[in-house]
């Protein structure tokens, strides 16, 4: 189903600091009911805000001010509910309405995390089925799920890979990644402690045991690769490389960006992955919210499980406990327990889903992508033509000889109502298109989508000047980024 | 199968154009050994109605703040969401978009969190803040790893006053660049960073001081003197902010000589929820802002020469820079920020500075009524809306004898500090109205009397 774009009421919103006028008032704080003190006289001058207010400029609006700025921000954005947002890597899947409500339950939503356990026993449970599905998906013996999100779950699997030589008196520094990993992998590596060893991948897409081995040594702590990968296959070699690797006393880190391909399908566990993270707002269907929160658990196998960070839960009879004596834990990531909000959905999406529903996303999503892979494989070209799993990858190669390059075509699919697809990731492919379908979309939506990404190849022939000029539907037209960067405003500030 | 919509003619339309028979037959390209044999060991789908009486059941096992007479604090406050926040940051424009990394559809996101960014820095009156961090403890973590790359520097100050989870956080992130951590005692009397502590851990070169403000125990820190003595060793400060309602009272740390003002800015609009999704906030001065990790949101105009917004300074970040990157932050807690705006917002300048005030004025009654039970602050100096005390009975037969009484009456420090196994930090915001107050005093007088 292809939609007519049409001008829809566009209303232009100044920054909130350019509407405040001073002295309105929003939604005001309770009245005292307790006598009011003369901050003066408790604290010392010297330790209270001046006349010379540097809050000047906060501003000052109405309730219907406040209600009408962000009603107008929201329509000037492009969300899952608003279209097909087929950004590869990224599993841009529905976000069920049920789950949101869940996490706004006052049960769920006012709890503070020092409450007693006794008073917390439902998020206890919650906490802990949630590591117990996702222990059963991945065929991992433990999860943590207090990292924030999968960079944070890189670095805590990271982590723990590190301790465990140390534990065993053999510290080991480097980590082996493969050119095709996402920027996080190498950033989360070196943070950790780690020199990054890089390793190609073949010319079909997939790292070979040969690869490995060349470069492979007993200073080695890891090998960390995505599975399937970012072009969307999966690493079929990985069994041997795997043993290989233990053999050399190594690691597997796998980076489970790329989980919904493989679920109820596959087990990392069972494929000698020895470390995961699990990113559940992409998987599990948890919201990005345009930037975060996330949630990134980490499952390890057994050898591992002692450095989980703490607290742990553990269940005796019906009671669910913390449990906070962990010697050899490298300790926390983060304050309290993990993004538990976020939790709460992913909890909600497995219940409803249950292991039958699992296993049929991942098919569909694999369905989706090889749809549109062979539907457009004739107009774009192909680096890597072989049947996929969740996402395919293409390139603007055809399309360069018009002058027309892969950032032109996504400009202009937005035109067309659409989010762009993932765009010169993954590295290694030139001109990179990335797209990632997912389950959640309609045969129809599909079809418009390729339809419509055809009719851009032919206006790249035709008419390179349209996509040069894209987006011409938007708000704002193609932003000048450069200028960003070199003459750089970060904030507003007053008379400016 | 719930949110899957391909009806069976649908499926078998596809298959035609991919070639294949069935959707298994895509399995095949896969090893045959590692192909799960069963079905998943999961509980069977429900359906939605179901699953929301499931969800209700889990829920009902907790008990909330608002069923109990909460003076629960210590990095995680109860304050009231004005009805604006739910309805204006749960519109799904916002909350289904990604990262905004095209900007001519994400101007809304852009937009939001510029502002954001500009609310923060004026409430800690710095010059430049980025768009969000996981949480106070990360946020904190960060800001040494920022300190030890401006500076060049390993030594690491931490305050012993500082949230013991976010000293637990940098120990966690600083083990792979070499600890070198020392912790500054406080002040027994005072409940405040000892200066000379301070001077003594820094040795010749230390990178960094990190003090909170109000710090763990509730107290205000002197942070002009900390400030003196850091940075007459040249090393950067880090202040701390777990509760920024402080912000509309106190003066901001950019007044006081913070090179680097982080926190958690989870008290705008964000619920407790058992401790997170929170909100890591770090502001700094202009000159840092290449070694400062995190999304930037920055100005700039369209081809047409409107103004515009868009991602910054991504040469800092992971996905251009790789290994080299300040940080590997990525995704980030952006719907955090927006709802904490959205908040700021609606509370204005006049509210925020009301807000601080009635927090005070509550924190300053409840103390004056457990003194008047005979429970004493245990500390001397001054205080925003969280204070610790000191029993002569064990706290823990203390709390829950009050939890009888369906007061949860604060957080006891035994855990955290041994030396302080009698010591209890309590916290009164708006939240807590003055008959909860009068009751807390009045049951903790006969649980001690």
């Amino acid at each position: 189903m292809r939609h007519i774009v049409t001008k829809g009421l566009v209303l232009d919103e100044p920054l909130i600091f350019e509407v405040s006028s001073a002295g309105r008032k929003g939604v005001e704080p309770a009245v005292c009911d307790v006598p009011v003190v003369d901050a003066a006289k408790v604290i010392p001058a010297a330790m209270l805000r001046g006349a010379n207010d540097p809050m000047a400029g906060f501003p000052e609006v109405s309730e219907i001010d406040a209600v009408r700025h962000y009603t107008r921000l929201s329509q000037w954005n492009f969300g899952v509910d608003t279209g097909f947002y087929p950004l590869g890597s990224c599993t841009m899947k529905y976000n069920p309405k049920i789950n949101e409500d869940a996490a706004r339950l006052e049960g769920l939503s006012a709890i503070h995390p020092y409450q007693p356990e006794e008073l917390s026993q439902g998020a206890l449970r919650l906490i802990y089925e949630l590591e117990d599905y996702l222990a059963e998906i991945s065929g991992m013996s433990a999860i943590t799920l207090q990292p924030s999100a999968g960079a944070q779950g890189e670095l805590t699997g990271l982590l723990m890979i590190a301790a465990y030589f140390k534990a065993k008196g053999r510290p080991r520094h480097k980590i082996i990644i493969p050119d095709t990993a996402h920027g996080t992998n190498p950033a989360s590596s070196a943070l950790a402690g780690f020199k990054v060893v890089p390793i190609k991948s073949e010319s079909n897409g997939v790292l070979t045991l040969d690869a490995v081995k060349a470069v492979m040594d007993d200073d080695t702590a890891a090998l960390m690769l995505t599975n399937p990968n970012t072009i969307g296959i999966f690493e079929r070699n990985i069994h041997d490389i795997a043993a290989y690797v233990h053999k050399k006393g190594g690691l597997i880190y796998c980076d489970g960006a790329n989980l919904n391909a493989i679920m109820g399908i596959m087990k990392l566990g069972e494929m000698g992955v020895d470390v995961v993270q699990f990113n559940l707002h992409k998987t599990f269907s948890t919201p990005h919210g345009g930037g975060g929160p996330g949630s990134g658990p980490v499952g390890v196998g057994k050898a591992l499980v002692p450095f989980l960070p703490g607290p742990r839960i553990k269940k005796s009879g019906n009671k669910y406990k913390f449990v906070r004596d962990n010697p050899k834990s490298i300790g926390r990531v983060k304050a309290f327990y993990g993004n538990f909000g976020v939790m709460v959905k992913a909890y909600a999406y497995i219940r409803r889903m249950g292991p039958d529903g699992i296993r049929k996303a991942a098919l569909t999503a694999i369905l989706n992508a090889n749809y549109i892979k062979e539907s457009l494989k004739g107009t774009f070209h192909l680096p890597y033509d072989q049947p996929c799993m969740h996402e395919c990858v293409f390139s603007d190669k055809a399309q360069s000889a018009y002058g027309v390059t892969t950032i032109d075509m996504a400009k202009r699919l937005i035109d067309y109502g659409y989010h762009p697809p993932t765009v010169y990731f993954p590295l290694v492919v030139h001109g990179a298109i990335m797209i990632e379908p997912t389950e959640t979309e309609t045969k129809a939506t599909l079809d418009g989508f390729i339809e419509t990404m055809k009719e851009i190849a032919e206006e790249a022939r035709a008419n390179p000047d349209l996509l040069k000029s894209a987006p011409v539907n938007t708000k704002v037209q193609r932003v000048d980024e450069v200028r960003a960067a070199r003459e750089p405003i970060l904030r507003w500030r007053p008379g400016a | 199968m719930p949110y899957i919509p391909h009806s069976d003619k649908d499926i078998a339309d596809i298959l035609k154009t991919v070639g294949a028979a069935s959707t298994e037959e895509f399995l095949k390209y896969l090893p045959e050994e590692l192909r799960l044999k069963g079905k998943l060991n999961l509980p069977d789908g429900l359906s939605e109605q179901e699953l929301s009486a499931e969800l209700r059941s889990i829920a009902a096992r907790n008990s909330t703040v608002n069923g109990y007479a909460s003076f629960l604090g210590a990095g995680a406050y109860n304050h009231y969401i004005p009805a604006t926040v739910g309805h204006l940051a749960s519109r799904s424009e916002f909350y289904t978009a990604y990262t905004p990394y095209q900007p001519e559809i994400s101007q809304g996101t852009l937009q939001a969190v510029f502002e954001y960014q500009t609310l923060v820095c004026q409430m800690t009156a710095m010059d430049v803040a980025n768009a969000s961090l996981y949480d106070g403890a990360s946020a904190t973590a960060e800001a040494v790893l920022m300190a030890r790359r401006i500076t060049g520097r390993d030594t690491v100050v931490m305050s012993a006053a500082l949230h013991p989870e976010y000293r637990e956080t940098v120990r966690t992130y600083l083990v792979g660049a070499g600890n070198h951590v020392t912790e500054a005692l406080y002040c027994t009397e005072a409940g405040t960073t000892l200066p000379e502590a301070v001077e003594a851990a820094c040795g010749d070169a230390p990178a960094c001081l990190v003090v909170q403000h109000p710090n763990f125990f509730g107290s205000i820190e002197d942070l002009a003197t900390l400030a003196e003595v850091i940075h007459r060793k040249k090393g950067l400060l880090i202040v701390v902010t777990a509760e920024p309602v402080s912000f509309g009272l106190l003066k901001p740390p950019g007044e006081l000589g913070a090179d680097i003002a982080v926190g958690e800015n989870q008290s705008f609009g964000n619920p407790l929820a058992f401790g997170g999704p929170y909100l890591g906030f770090m502001a700094t001065k202009t000159e840092y802002v290449r070694q400062m990790p995190g999304r930037l949101i920055g100005q700039t105009v369209d081809k047409n020469g409107s103004r515009a917004y868009c991602l910054t300074f991504a040469t800092r970040e992971q996905h251009i820079r790789r290994e080299r990157a300040t940080s590997n932050i990525c995704t980030n807690h952006g719907l955090c920020a927006l709802a904490a705006a959205i908040h700021l917002v609606s509370l204005g300048r006049v509210g925020l500075c009301a807000l601080a005030n009635l927090n005070l004025s509550k924190a300053e009654y409840l103390k004056a009524r457990l003194s008047s039970v005979g429970i004493a602050p245990a500390f001397t100096s001054p205080t925003f809306n969280e204070f610790t005390f000191k029993l002569d009975t064990d706290p823990d037969a203390f709390m829950k004898a009050l939890l009888k009484k369906r007061i949860m009456a604060g957080v006891g420090l035994k855990r955290f500090y041994p030396e302080l196994a009698r010591h209890i930090v309590v916290s009164a915001t708006e939240m807590n109205s003055k008959a909860d107050i009068d009751r807390f005093a009045e049951e903790a007088g006969k649980v001690t009397r």
